[in-house]
Protein backbone atom coordinates (compact mmCIF):
# COMPACT_ATOMS: atom_id res chain seq x y z
CA UNK A 1 0.00 0.00 0.00
CA UNK A 2 3.01 2.19 0.65
CA UNK A 3 3.17 2.70 -3.03
CA UNK A 4 -0.42 3.80 -3.39
CA UNK A 5 0.68 7.21 -1.52
CA UNK A 6 2.66 8.43 -4.43
CA UNK A 7 -0.19 8.58 -7.13
CA UNK A 8 -1.23 11.99 -5.20
CA UNK A 9 2.56 13.09 -5.49
CA UNK A 10 2.07 12.56 -8.60
CA UNK A 11 -1.30 14.63 -9.50
CA UNK A 12 0.19 17.66 -7.52
CA UNK A 13 3.72 17.57 -9.83
CA UNK A 14 1.26 17.46 -12.75
CA UNK A 15 -0.83 20.31 -11.86
CA UNK A 16 2.30 22.20 -10.99
CA UNK A 17 3.16 21.35 -14.70
CA UNK A 18 -0.03 23.02 -15.93
CA UNK A 19 0.29 26.03 -13.55
CA UNK A 20 3.87 26.99 -15.18
CA UNK A 21 3.28 27.77 -18.77
CA UNK A 22 3.70 31.34 -20.01
CA UNK A 23 6.01 33.98 -18.42
CA UNK A 24 8.85 33.04 -20.93
CA UNK A 25 11.20 34.10 -23.65
CA UNK A 26 7.93 34.71 -25.36
CA UNK A 27 7.15 37.34 -23.43
CA UNK A 28 10.18 39.56 -24.17
CA UNK A 29 10.01 42.06 -26.98
CA UNK A 30 10.88 40.34 -30.27
CA UNK A 31 11.57 43.02 -32.51
CA UNK A 32 14.12 44.77 -29.96
CA UNK A 33 15.44 40.97 -29.70
CA UNK A 34 15.95 40.35 -33.82
CA UNK A 35 17.43 44.03 -33.93
CA UNK A 36 20.23 43.51 -31.64
CA UNK A 37 21.25 40.14 -32.92
CA UNK A 38 20.57 41.06 -36.34
CA UNK A 39 18.33 37.94 -36.82
CA UNK A 40 15.38 36.64 -36.88
CA UNK A 41 14.46 32.80 -36.35
CA UNK A 42 11.36 31.98 -38.88
CA UNK A 43 9.46 28.66 -38.40
CA UNK A 44 8.97 27.51 -41.77
CA UNK A 45 8.00 23.73 -43.05
CA UNK A 46 10.00 21.33 -44.81
CA UNK A 47 7.50 19.02 -46.29
CA UNK A 48 5.24 21.29 -48.89
CA UNK A 49 6.56 21.93 -52.07
CA UNK A 50 6.80 25.22 -53.36
CA UNK A 51 7.00 27.08 -49.89
CA UNK A 52 9.15 24.62 -47.70
CA UNK A 53 10.67 22.00 -48.61
CA UNK A 54 13.86 20.13 -46.97
CA UNK A 55 16.59 19.80 -49.65
CA UNK A 56 18.13 16.56 -49.10
CA UNK A 57 21.22 17.24 -50.28
CA UNK A 58 22.01 20.29 -48.48
CA UNK A 59 19.33 19.95 -45.77
CA UNK A 60 18.09 23.63 -46.47
CA UNK A 61 14.50 24.41 -46.28
CA UNK A 62 13.65 26.02 -49.78
CA UNK A 63 10.87 27.14 -50.97
CA UNK A 64 8.33 31.03 -51.57
CA UNK A 65 7.79 30.92 -47.59
CA UNK A 66 11.59 31.07 -46.74
CA UNK A 67 12.71 33.06 -50.05
CA UNK A 68 9.88 35.81 -48.59
CA UNK A 69 11.47 35.08 -44.67
CA UNK A 70 14.79 36.28 -46.03
CA UNK A 71 13.34 39.08 -48.15
CA UNK A 72 11.64 40.53 -45.32
CA UNK A 73 14.57 40.02 -42.71
CA UNK A 74 16.64 42.04 -45.27
CA UNK A 75 13.90 45.08 -45.48
CA UNK A 76 13.04 44.86 -41.25
CA UNK A 77 17.00 44.52 -40.10
CA UNK A 78 19.16 45.92 -43.13
CA UNK A 79 21.74 44.18 -45.73
CA UNK A 80 23.87 42.15 -43.20
CA UNK A 81 21.54 40.94 -41.04
CA UNK A 82 20.10 37.24 -41.35
CA UNK A 83 17.16 34.56 -41.88
CA UNK A 84 17.53 31.47 -39.43
CA UNK A 85 15.10 28.64 -40.02
CA UNK A 86 13.69 26.07 -38.01
CA UNK A 87 11.28 23.35 -38.87
CA UNK A 88 7.89 23.17 -38.05
CA UNK A 89 4.83 21.20 -38.87
CA UNK A 90 1.25 22.47 -38.80
CA UNK A 91 0.65 21.28 -35.08
CA UNK A 92 3.92 22.22 -33.48
CA UNK A 93 4.18 25.58 -35.20
CA UNK A 94 2.12 27.35 -32.44
CA UNK A 95 3.60 25.59 -29.45
CA UNK A 96 6.90 26.81 -30.45
CA UNK A 97 6.57 30.00 -31.11
CA UNK A 98 4.87 30.27 -27.65
CA UNK A 99 7.40 28.77 -26.08
CA UNK A 100 9.99 31.47 -27.70
CA UNK A 101 12.23 28.93 -30.40
CA UNK A 102 11.01 30.65 -33.36
CA UNK A 103 10.36 34.27 -33.30
CA UNK A 104 7.44 34.16 -35.88
CA UNK A 105 6.13 32.05 -38.02
CA UNK A 106 5.69 32.08 -42.20
CA UNK A 107 4.85 28.54 -42.93
CA UNK A 108 1.92 28.03 -44.93
CA UNK A 109 -0.59 29.50 -42.10
CA UNK A 110 -3.85 31.32 -43.07
CA UNK A 111 -5.35 33.96 -40.59
CA UNK A 112 -7.85 32.78 -38.83
CA UNK A 113 -10.01 34.57 -36.54
CA UNK A 114 -9.33 31.31 -33.99
CA UNK A 115 -6.07 32.00 -34.27
CA UNK A 116 -5.94 35.37 -34.28
CA UNK A 117 -6.42 35.40 -30.64
CA UNK A 118 -3.70 33.80 -29.79
CA UNK A 119 -1.04 35.06 -31.71
CA UNK A 120 -0.47 38.03 -33.64
CA UNK A 121 -1.04 38.56 -37.93
CA UNK A 122 0.83 40.54 -40.46
CA UNK A 123 -1.26 41.58 -43.34
CA UNK A 124 -1.66 38.53 -46.15
CA UNK A 125 1.78 37.57 -48.19
CA UNK A 126 -0.08 35.24 -50.61
CA UNK A 127 -3.41 34.40 -51.83
CA UNK A 128 -4.54 31.17 -50.89
CA UNK A 129 -7.82 28.82 -50.42
CA UNK A 130 -8.39 25.35 -50.09
CA UNK A 131 -9.49 22.29 -52.75
CA UNK A 132 -9.03 19.45 -53.32
CA UNK A 133 -6.57 16.11 -54.49
CA UNK A 134 -7.73 13.53 -56.49
CA UNK A 135 -6.01 10.47 -58.74
CA UNK A 136 -7.05 11.49 -62.74
CA UNK A 137 -9.99 8.55 -62.57
CA UNK A 138 -11.95 9.95 -59.85
CA UNK A 139 -15.21 10.88 -60.22
CA UNK A 140 -14.98 13.54 -57.43
CA UNK A 141 -15.17 16.70 -59.40
CA UNK A 142 -15.93 19.67 -56.54
CA UNK A 143 -17.05 18.96 -52.48
CA UNK A 144 -20.58 18.23 -53.31
CA UNK A 145 -19.12 14.84 -54.46
CA UNK A 146 -17.61 14.05 -50.72
CA UNK A 147 -20.64 12.57 -49.69
CA UNK A 148 -19.81 9.02 -48.08
CA UNK A 149 -16.03 9.54 -49.28
CA UNK A 150 -12.84 9.47 -46.84
CA UNK A 151 -10.84 13.15 -47.26
CA UNK A 152 -7.61 12.76 -46.10
CA UNK A 153 -5.83 16.01 -43.98
CA UNK A 154 -3.08 17.10 -41.85
CA UNK A 155 -3.73 17.14 -38.36
CA UNK A 156 -3.73 20.83 -36.99
CA UNK A 157 -3.83 22.30 -40.28
CA UNK A 158 -7.36 24.51 -40.45
CA UNK A 159 -8.06 22.60 -43.90
CA UNK A 160 -9.46 19.65 -41.79
CA UNK A 161 -12.13 22.61 -40.08
CA UNK A 162 -13.27 23.68 -43.17
CA UNK A 163 -13.84 20.20 -44.64
CA UNK A 164 -16.05 19.27 -42.04
CA UNK A 165 -18.06 22.38 -42.84
CA UNK A 166 -17.90 22.36 -46.74
CA UNK A 167 -18.93 18.19 -47.13
CA UNK A 168 -20.36 17.59 -43.40
CA UNK A 169 -21.53 13.55 -44.68
CA UNK A 170 -17.50 13.36 -45.66
CA UNK A 171 -15.23 11.31 -43.45
CA UNK A 172 -12.02 12.81 -42.42
CA UNK A 173 -8.77 11.30 -41.61
CA UNK A 174 -5.85 13.42 -39.92
CA UNK A 175 -2.25 11.96 -41.01
CA UNK A 176 0.83 13.96 -39.96
CA UNK A 177 2.23 15.85 -42.87
CA UNK A 178 1.35 16.07 -46.13
CA UNK A 179 4.24 13.42 -47.41
CA UNK A 180 2.59 11.04 -45.17
CA UNK A 181 -1.14 12.43 -45.91
CA UNK A 182 -0.45 11.93 -50.19
CA UNK A 183 1.28 8.66 -49.41
CA UNK A 184 -1.86 7.67 -47.59
CA UNK A 185 -4.00 8.74 -50.66
CA UNK A 186 -1.75 6.79 -53.10
CA UNK A 187 -2.31 3.52 -50.87
CA UNK A 188 -5.92 4.21 -51.30
CA UNK A 189 -6.49 4.83 -47.75
CA UNK A 190 -8.81 8.09 -48.55
CA UNK A 191 -10.71 8.90 -51.88
CA UNK A 192 -9.43 12.96 -52.00
CA UNK A 193 -6.61 15.14 -49.77
CA UNK A 194 -7.61 18.48 -49.14
CA UNK A 195 -5.63 21.52 -48.23
CA UNK A 196 -4.42 24.99 -49.28
CA UNK A 197 -4.13 24.98 -53.82
CA UNK A 198 -0.71 26.07 -53.51
CA UNK A 199 0.45 22.90 -51.58
CA UNK A 200 -2.16 20.47 -53.56
CA UNK A 201 -0.51 22.27 -56.67
CA UNK A 202 3.19 21.56 -55.63
CA UNK A 203 1.71 17.85 -54.84
CA UNK A 204 0.33 17.41 -58.45
CA UNK A 205 3.48 18.57 -59.97
CA UNK A 206 5.27 15.57 -57.95
CA UNK A 207 3.09 13.25 -58.64
CA UNK A 208 1.49 12.42 -62.33
CA UNK A 209 -1.70 10.65 -62.17
CA UNK A 210 -3.18 12.93 -59.69
CA UNK A 211 -4.87 16.26 -60.17
CA UNK A 212 -6.67 19.34 -58.50
CA UNK A 213 -10.18 19.88 -58.83
CA UNK A 214 -13.09 22.15 -57.94
CA UNK A 215 -11.26 25.99 -57.72
CA UNK A 216 -10.94 26.77 -54.32
CA UNK A 217 -14.08 26.88 -51.87
CA UNK A 218 -12.85 29.51 -49.17
CA UNK A 219 -10.32 32.02 -48.90
CA UNK A 220 -7.61 31.94 -46.50
CA UNK A 221 -4.72 34.23 -47.40
CA UNK A 222 -1.49 33.26 -45.73
CA UNK A 223 0.02 35.75 -42.90
CA UNK A 224 2.98 35.47 -41.05
CA UNK A 225 2.66 35.33 -37.51
CA UNK A 226 3.78 36.30 -34.26
CA UNK A 227 3.86 35.72 -30.62
CA UNK A 228 0.69 37.55 -29.22
CA UNK A 229 1.71 41.01 -28.15
CA UNK A 230 4.64 41.25 -30.71
CA UNK A 231 2.49 43.63 -32.66
CA UNK A 232 5.49 45.72 -33.27
CA UNK A 233 6.80 43.16 -35.10
CA UNK A 234 4.40 42.80 -37.58
CA UNK A 235 3.97 46.07 -38.16
CA UNK A 236 7.76 46.71 -39.01
CA UNK A 237 6.96 42.92 -41.36
CA UNK A 238 3.69 44.54 -42.38
CA UNK A 239 5.65 47.49 -43.67
CA UNK A 240 8.50 45.20 -45.44
CA UNK A 241 5.50 43.32 -47.52
CA UNK A 242 4.46 46.41 -48.61
CA UNK A 243 8.06 47.46 -49.83
CA UNK A 244 8.46 43.96 -51.78
CA UNK A 245 5.16 44.40 -53.56
CA UNK A 246 6.00 47.76 -54.52
CA UNK A 247 9.55 46.85 -56.10
CA UNK A 248 8.04 43.80 -58.09
CA UNK A 249 10.56 41.08 -56.19
CA UNK A 250 6.93 40.04 -55.10
CA UNK A 251 6.11 38.85 -58.51
CA UNK A 252 9.45 37.70 -59.10
CA UNK A 253 9.25 35.08 -56.49
CA UNK A 254 5.56 33.90 -57.48
CA UNK A 255 7.43 33.24 -61.03
CA UNK A 256 9.96 31.88 -59.45
CA UNK A 257 7.76 29.33 -57.25
CA UNK A 258 4.69 29.14 -59.35
CA UNK A 259 6.15 29.84 -63.20
CA UNK A 260 6.11 26.19 -64.05
CA UNK A 261 2.70 24.52 -62.47
CA UNK A 262 0.97 23.01 -64.87
CA UNK A 263 -2.85 23.88 -64.99
CA UNK A 264 -2.40 26.74 -63.34
CA UNK A 265 -2.24 30.78 -64.20
CA UNK A 266 0.52 31.80 -61.75
CA UNK A 267 -0.21 35.50 -63.07
CA UNK A 268 -3.52 35.72 -60.75
CA UNK A 269 -1.44 35.91 -57.65
CA UNK A 270 0.28 38.89 -58.64
CA UNK A 271 0.40 41.85 -56.34
CA UNK B 1 -6.95 20.95 -17.97
CA UNK B 2 -10.83 21.00 -16.53
CA UNK B 3 -11.91 22.88 -19.24
CA UNK B 4 -10.23 20.32 -21.91
CA UNK B 5 -12.03 17.57 -20.36
CA UNK B 6 -15.75 19.17 -20.22
CA UNK B 7 -15.51 20.51 -24.03
CA UNK B 8 -13.88 17.68 -25.26
CA UNK B 9 -14.94 14.64 -23.23
CA UNK B 10 -16.87 12.98 -26.19
CA UNK B 11 -13.46 12.73 -28.70
CA UNK B 12 -11.17 11.65 -25.62
CA UNK B 13 -13.75 9.32 -24.46
CA UNK B 14 -14.27 7.78 -28.30
CA UNK B 15 -10.11 8.01 -28.06
CA UNK B 16 -9.99 5.74 -24.85
CA UNK B 17 -12.39 3.30 -26.34
CA UNK B 18 -10.35 2.88 -29.04
CA UNK B 19 -7.17 2.98 -27.18
CA UNK B 20 -8.37 0.06 -25.05
CA UNK B 21 -10.10 -2.01 -27.82
CA UNK B 22 -6.84 -2.03 -29.95
CA UNK B 23 -4.86 -2.85 -26.43
CA UNK B 24 -6.88 -5.83 -25.44
CA UNK B 25 -6.93 -7.13 -29.10
CA UNK B 26 -3.00 -6.56 -29.72
CA UNK B 27 -2.37 -8.19 -25.85
CA UNK B 28 -4.56 -11.52 -26.55
CA UNK B 29 -3.37 -11.95 -30.06
CA UNK B 30 0.44 -11.32 -28.80
CA UNK B 31 0.15 -13.31 -26.31
CA UNK B 32 -0.98 -16.75 -28.40
CA UNK B 33 1.44 -15.70 -31.04
CA UNK B 34 4.48 -14.71 -28.91
CA UNK B 35 4.06 -18.20 -26.93
CA UNK B 36 3.58 -20.27 -30.52
CA UNK B 37 7.09 -18.70 -31.24
CA UNK B 38 8.62 -18.94 -27.74
CA UNK B 39 7.87 -22.68 -28.06
CA UNK B 40 9.15 -23.15 -31.26
CA UNK B 41 12.66 -21.49 -30.16
CA UNK B 42 13.21 -24.43 -27.35
CA UNK B 43 11.72 -27.41 -29.57
CA UNK B 44 14.80 -29.94 -30.27
CA UNK B 45 13.79 -29.35 -34.00
CA UNK B 46 16.58 -27.45 -35.40
CA UNK B 47 14.09 -25.82 -38.28
CA UNK B 48 11.75 -24.86 -36.04
CA UNK B 49 14.55 -23.01 -33.57
CA UNK B 50 15.87 -20.92 -36.55
CA UNK B 51 12.29 -20.35 -37.69
CA UNK B 52 11.37 -19.13 -33.90
CA UNK B 53 14.81 -17.12 -34.06
CA UNK B 54 14.43 -15.37 -37.20
CA UNK B 55 11.04 -13.73 -36.39
CA UNK B 56 12.08 -12.67 -33.35
CA UNK B 57 15.28 -10.78 -33.88
CA UNK B 58 13.96 -9.19 -36.98
CA UNK B 59 10.83 -7.94 -35.38
CA UNK B 60 12.67 -6.75 -32.01
CA UNK B 61 14.56 -5.17 -33.70
CA UNK B 62 12.25 -2.66 -36.27
CA UNK B 63 10.59 0.21 -34.47
CA UNK B 64 7.23 -0.21 -34.03
CA UNK B 65 6.11 3.04 -36.28
CA UNK B 66 8.39 1.14 -39.42
CA UNK B 67 6.26 -2.21 -38.62
CA UNK B 68 2.79 0.15 -38.67
CA UNK B 69 3.45 1.87 -41.65
CA UNK B 70 4.07 -0.57 -43.47
CA UNK B 71 1.04 -2.39 -43.07
CA UNK B 72 -0.96 0.90 -43.70
CA UNK B 73 0.87 2.19 -46.44
CA UNK B 74 2.12 -1.14 -48.24
CA UNK B 75 -0.81 -3.73 -47.62
CA UNK B 76 -3.85 -1.86 -48.81
CA UNK B 77 -1.75 -0.72 -52.46
CA UNK B 78 -0.73 -4.43 -52.80
CA UNK B 79 -3.08 -6.72 -51.07
CA UNK B 80 -5.85 -5.89 -48.72
CA UNK B 81 -7.69 -2.29 -48.16
CA UNK B 82 -7.17 -1.99 -44.31
CA UNK B 83 -7.61 1.13 -42.22
CA UNK B 84 -5.85 2.46 -39.65
CA UNK B 85 -6.76 0.84 -36.88
CA UNK B 86 -6.26 -2.38 -38.10
CA UNK B 87 -2.68 -2.10 -39.63
CA UNK B 88 -2.06 0.02 -36.09
CA UNK B 89 -3.55 -3.00 -34.11
CA UNK B 90 -1.44 -6.07 -36.39
CA UNK B 91 1.36 -3.67 -35.86
CA UNK B 92 1.40 -3.74 -32.05
CA UNK B 93 0.90 -7.13 -32.04
CA UNK B 94 3.45 -8.54 -34.02
CA UNK B 95 6.09 -6.02 -32.17
CA UNK B 96 4.86 -6.75 -28.81
CA UNK B 97 4.63 -11.04 -29.69
CA UNK B 98 8.12 -10.44 -30.53
CA UNK B 99 9.16 -9.51 -27.17
CA UNK B 100 6.56 -11.80 -25.54
CA UNK B 101 8.05 -15.00 -27.35
CA UNK B 102 11.81 -13.69 -25.57
CA UNK B 103 10.00 -13.39 -22.42
CA UNK B 104 8.14 -16.86 -22.36
CA UNK B 105 11.36 -18.60 -23.92
CA UNK B 106 13.54 -17.24 -20.98
CA UNK B 107 10.82 -18.41 -18.90
CA UNK B 108 11.01 -21.85 -20.53
CA UNK B 109 14.67 -22.19 -20.39
CA UNK B 110 14.73 -21.02 -16.69
CA UNK B 111 13.00 -24.48 -15.60
CA UNK B 112 15.51 -27.52 -14.36
CA UNK B 113 16.34 -29.83 -17.16
CA UNK B 114 14.90 -32.10 -14.19
CA UNK B 115 11.74 -31.46 -14.70
CA UNK B 116 11.67 -32.36 -18.18
CA UNK B 117 13.56 -35.21 -17.57
CA UNK B 118 11.64 -36.51 -14.93
CA UNK B 119 7.98 -36.26 -16.74
CA UNK B 120 9.61 -37.96 -19.56
CA UNK B 121 10.32 -40.67 -17.14
CA UNK B 122 7.10 -41.22 -16.03
CA UNK B 123 6.28 -41.98 -19.60
CA UNK B 124 4.80 -38.47 -21.05
CA UNK B 125 5.52 -37.09 -24.78
CA UNK B 126 7.27 -34.43 -25.15
CA UNK B 127 3.99 -32.87 -25.75
CA UNK B 128 2.23 -33.84 -22.74
CA UNK B 129 5.32 -32.80 -20.78
CA UNK B 130 5.87 -29.15 -21.81
CA UNK B 131 1.57 -28.75 -21.75
CA UNK B 132 1.40 -30.44 -17.58
CA UNK B 133 4.94 -29.44 -16.57
CA UNK B 134 6.86 -27.19 -18.11
CA UNK B 135 4.85 -24.27 -19.11
CA UNK B 136 2.13 -23.80 -15.88
CA UNK B 137 5.87 -23.11 -14.12
CA UNK B 138 7.09 -20.88 -17.11
CA UNK B 139 4.31 -18.31 -16.97
CA UNK B 140 4.31 -18.32 -13.32
CA UNK B 141 7.80 -17.24 -13.44
CA UNK B 142 7.28 -14.74 -16.57
CA UNK B 143 4.27 -12.91 -14.79
CA UNK B 144 6.08 -9.97 -13.30
CA UNK B 145 7.93 -9.06 -17.31
CA UNK B 146 5.14 -9.94 -18.94
CA UNK B 147 3.24 -7.49 -16.98
CA UNK B 148 6.09 -4.75 -18.09
CA UNK B 149 5.48 -6.38 -21.90
CA UNK B 150 1.52 -5.34 -21.54
CA UNK B 151 2.22 -1.92 -19.88
CA UNK B 152 4.79 -1.01 -22.36
CA UNK B 153 1.65 -2.39 -25.07
CA UNK B 154 -0.90 -0.22 -23.74
CA UNK B 155 1.64 2.49 -23.94
CA UNK B 156 2.71 1.47 -27.48
CA UNK B 157 -0.30 1.58 -28.88
CA UNK B 158 -0.30 5.29 -29.17
CA UNK B 159 1.58 4.24 -32.45
CA UNK B 160 -2.49 4.70 -34.20
CA UNK B 161 -2.21 8.46 -33.88
CA UNK B 162 0.47 8.25 -36.67
CA UNK B 163 -2.20 5.99 -39.10
CA UNK B 164 -5.13 7.85 -38.10
CA UNK B 165 -6.53 5.24 -35.70
CA UNK B 166 -9.06 7.42 -33.48
CA UNK B 167 -6.90 6.23 -30.39
CA UNK B 168 -6.06 8.51 -27.45
CA UNK B 169 -3.23 9.98 -29.02
CA UNK B 170 -4.74 10.65 -32.32
CA UNK B 171 -7.96 12.63 -30.56
CA UNK B 172 -5.35 14.70 -27.87
CA UNK B 173 -3.28 15.53 -31.29
CA UNK B 174 -6.33 17.10 -32.45
CA UNK B 175 -7.70 18.21 -29.44
CA UNK B 176 -4.44 20.37 -29.46
CA UNK B 177 -4.36 22.02 -33.04
CA UNK B 178 -8.20 22.95 -32.30
CA UNK B 179 -7.81 24.73 -28.75
CA UNK B 180 -4.06 26.05 -28.95
CA UNK B 181 -3.96 24.35 -25.44
CA UNK B 182 -1.08 22.03 -26.11
CA UNK B 183 0.22 21.61 -22.54
CA UNK B 184 -3.04 20.68 -21.06
CA UNK B 185 -4.27 19.04 -23.80
CA UNK B 186 -1.61 16.58 -23.57
CA UNK B 187 -1.61 15.89 -20.13
CA UNK B 188 -5.23 15.31 -20.13
CA UNK B 189 -4.13 12.68 -22.69
CA UNK B 190 -1.29 11.31 -20.49
CA UNK B 191 -3.83 11.02 -17.42
CA UNK B 192 -6.03 9.06 -19.58
CA UNK B 193 -3.38 6.77 -20.20
CA UNK B 194 -2.30 6.74 -16.50
CA UNK B 195 -5.93 5.25 -16.30
CA UNK B 196 -5.24 2.26 -17.99
CA UNK B 197 -1.62 1.47 -17.25
CA UNK B 198 -1.85 1.90 -13.54
CA UNK B 199 -4.44 -0.60 -12.74
CA UNK B 200 -2.67 -3.08 -14.89
CA UNK B 201 0.23 -2.73 -13.47
CA UNK B 202 -0.99 -2.62 -9.76
CA UNK B 203 -3.34 -6.23 -11.07
CA UNK B 204 0.26 -7.51 -12.18
CA UNK B 205 1.75 -6.71 -8.70
CA UNK B 206 -1.63 -8.61 -7.19
CA UNK B 207 -1.17 -11.29 -9.32
CA UNK B 208 2.29 -12.06 -8.65
CA UNK B 209 2.29 -12.07 -5.23
CA UNK B 210 -0.51 -14.70 -5.36
CA UNK B 211 1.06 -16.59 -7.87
CA UNK B 212 4.54 -16.89 -6.63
Amino acid sequence: MKKLRLIPLLLMLLMLLAGCSSKSLAEQSVLKNSRETKTITWGVKADTKLFGLEDVRDGKQKGFDVDMAKLITKKMLGKNSEAKFVTVTSQSRIPLLKNGNIDAIIATMSATPERAKIVEFSNSYFDAGQSLLVPNDSTINSTDDLAGKTVLGVVGSNSVINIKKAAPKAKVLQLQDYAQAMTALKSGQGDALTTDNGILYGMAVENPGFKVVGGTFTKEPYSIAANKGQSGFTKEANKAIKEIEKSGEYNKLIKKWFGDVPGFNYKELYR
Amino acid sequence: MINIITSHWSELLTGFGWTIFSSVLALLFSLVIGSIFAILEVLPNKIARTIGKIYVEVFRNIPLLVITMFFYIAIPMYIVKINGFVAGTIGLTIYTSAFIAETVRSGIQSIDKGQMEGARSTGMTYWQSMRYIILPQAFKIVIPPLGNQFVNLVKNSSVLAFVAGFDLMYQGNAIASTTFDTINSYLVVGLLYLIITLPLSYYMQYLEKRLV
